[in-house]
């Protein structure tokens, strides 16, 4: 299978602190990868750094084999890396059709037109009422995203995620936040777009389970660096990462949840 | 939703009709010149709100772009000959004018975070003042110089419905902008600039878009101001017109397009019946005292201004607990 998303020695130093450190990991076309490790371990960085948002202090990000480094993060979205974020960030005074709406305008590039309504553009609509159907959030299309619950507002930003239709999802905590009853509803959300949509999804989470079950792969960053890469089976054995993160973190993580 | 919107429509109409019968039935001086002088604030206000209330772009130089249109005006109409074709001709050159500027200046500051950018537009609309102040041979100062209006606007009411028509066709034309895809992300960009970024839209675009815009419309409302008086001088370039607009947009309801055209009428008449009580208590001379409080008490109580409270207010009544059916950010635009 071809590699679709690639990163080669990617580093960022913040001062004395290094927050990614030499990871290398190849990503095939249409594969679903977790990422794990324990908090502060450079996870939500590295997503940052393949999406854009922070430039590497060393390092490259190959999309499709094309050096990302000069493009910005909006021209990486544009070109088909598309992520969600671990803090809800929605326009929270639109409502979640519009929300979804102009992500679809943005996919569509209906994006400069300024002479025409925007109610002569249905398909724009049909395609957020579709998406908002996918994420099971249709009955709520006329809310203002601010009065949505949590587990909605996360929802709504995957709607407006796979509005941009891009090849890889970068999924960062969908669940984080969110109460023990509104998981299951996110994780078949998250299945369906496996199944469905046949994309490349890289998925930041904490929930074992729900990354067993979903994952054809796992990596784990620890303090920057990559740990281990492997299939959930490989990773689950893997003794330097029971030591350094199932083994603490996710047994506290676990008790406390 | 729709029916809501004609509604609205029909209001807007009457009232519209109702401005340009105005003149013909009362005949009123006063009251002409004072409407001619809400109806050319309306257009700044308006365009101000382009900036404000939609991009969220907080300007505090708006200012050069209504004096740029109000000097092309009065320059080109003394020097050249008082006809409507160089008047035209002189609203079309400020427009352009304003335009570039506003280009130039907003692709080299609205990449700065919003306290910089205020204090940087601040900074160039001082240049231009002192420009103007400086340029004697062109602007003659400080003291300004009077020009001749073209003949065809010797006649108040002619002025009257030139700027009323001017008022609805930019009313229109900005509904239209505001409503259009691009409007759409341009509030988008107010509300969560960052988040907009990740969509794939290159904000820097957007707010450059929203300034030319601004500009434009401002350069056009200094372009009739000027010809309302006949005269130019520095003051059409200083910060009080900036906070004028800026008053109008907040007092009337911003992100709205018919609130400044209301917070525009509020502040015109206060002003023109708080000076007239002058003369039996000497305090309304310094009416602008009463407008600081009002401003501060606007801001404290009514944050979203006379338009939105209204809104607001009615739709409560309309719906009261049912939230998911919640006026949205972008119905009103």
């Amino acid at each position: 299978m071809t590699t679709i998303l690639r990163t080669e020695n990617l580093t960022i130093r913040f001062g004395g602190h290094t927050a990614v450190d030499h990871v290398n990991f190849e990503m095939p076309e249409k594969h679903f990868k977790s990422i794990i490790g324990p908090n502060g371990a450079g996870k939500t960085t590295f997503f940052n750094l393949i999406s854009g948002e922070l430039k590497p202090s060393e390092g490259k990000v190959y999309f499709k084999n094309e050096d990302m480094s000069r493009f910005s993060s909006v021209d990486r979205t544009r070109k088909g890396l598309g992520r969600s974020f671990q803090i809800t960030n929605v326009f929270p005074n639109l409502t979640v059709l519009e929300n979804v709406r102009l992500a679809v305008q943005s996919k569509e590039k209906i994006r400069y037109q300024m002479f025409r309504h925007i109610t002569s553009y249905p398909s724009l609509i049909k395609k957020a009422e579709e998406l908002l159907e996918v994420v099971l959030l249709l009955n709520k299309k006329q809310a203002i995203a601010s009065q949505l619950s949590h587990g909605e507002k996360r929802k709504l930003e995957i709607a407006m995620l796979l509005a941009l239709d891009t090849e890889v999802l970068l999924l960062d905590e969908p669940t984080a936040g969110m109460s023990l009853e509104e998981v299951p509803t996110i994780l078949e959300v998250i299945r369906r777009i496996k199944q469905q949509d046949n994309k490349t999804i890289l998925l930041i989470e904490h929930k074992m389970d729900m990354i067993l079950d979903l994952s054809d792969s796992i990596m784990v960053l620890f303090n920057g660096t990559l740990l281990a890469d492997g299939t959930p089976e490989e990773i689950m054995q893997n003794e330097t990462v029971q030591n350094a993160y199932l083994g603490g973190s996710y047994n506290e993580h676990h008790a406390q949840s | 939703m729709t029916s809501k919107y004609q509604w609205n429509n029909i209001f807007l109409t009457l009232i519209a009709i109702v401005l340009f019968i105005f003149p013909f039935v009362a005949d009123s001086r006063t009251w002409t010149i004072l409407l001619t002088q809400i109806f050319i604030f309306s257009i700044l206000a308006m365009s101000y709100d382009i900036l404000l209330g939609y991009t969220g772009i907080v300007s505090f130089g708006h200012a050069m772009f209504f004096g740029m249109g109000a000097y092309t005006t009065a320059v080109m109409l003394d020097r050249m000959e008082p006809t409507i074709g160089v008047f035209v001709l002189s609203i079309a050159t400020g427009m352009l004018l304003a335009g570039a500027v506003s280009f130039i200046v907003g692709l080299m500051t609205l990449r700065l975070k919003s306290h910089f950018f205020a204090m940087l537009t601040l900074a160039v609309s001082g240049l231009f003042l002192v420009l103007a102040e400086k340029w004697r041979t062109l602007t003659s100062g400080n003291d300004g110089f009077t020009f001749r209006a073209p003949e065809f606007f010797k006649d108040r009411m002619v002025f009257y419905l030139v700027t009323l028509v001017c008022l609805v066709v930019v009313y229109l034309l900005l509904r239209r902008f505001v409503q259009s895809p691009m409007g759409h992300v341009l509030v988008a960009v107010r509300e969560n600039e960052q988040r907009t970024k990740s969509l794939g839209f290159k904000t820097l675009h957007y707010k450059v878009i929203a300034s030319v815009v601004a500009g434009v419309v401002a350069s056009l409302a200094g372009s009739l101001y000027a010809v309302s008086l006949r005269f130019v001088n520095t003051s059409v370039l200083t910060m009080d017109i900036t906070l004028d607009a800026l008053l109008m947009t907040i007092i009337g309801g911003v992100g709205t397009l018919i609130g400044p055209i209301i917070g525009a009428g509020v502040i015109e008449l206060s002003q023109h019946y708080l000076s007239g009580l002058a003369k039996e208590y000497p305090i309304f001379e310094r009416w602008i005292i009463f407008f600081g409080i009002v401003y501060i008490l606007a801001v404290i109580f009514f944050p979203s201004g006379i338009v939105g409270t209204v809104r607001q207010a009615l739709h409560k009544r309309k719906k009261p607990a049912v939230l998911e059916k919640s006026s949205s950010g972008t119905e009103g635009l």
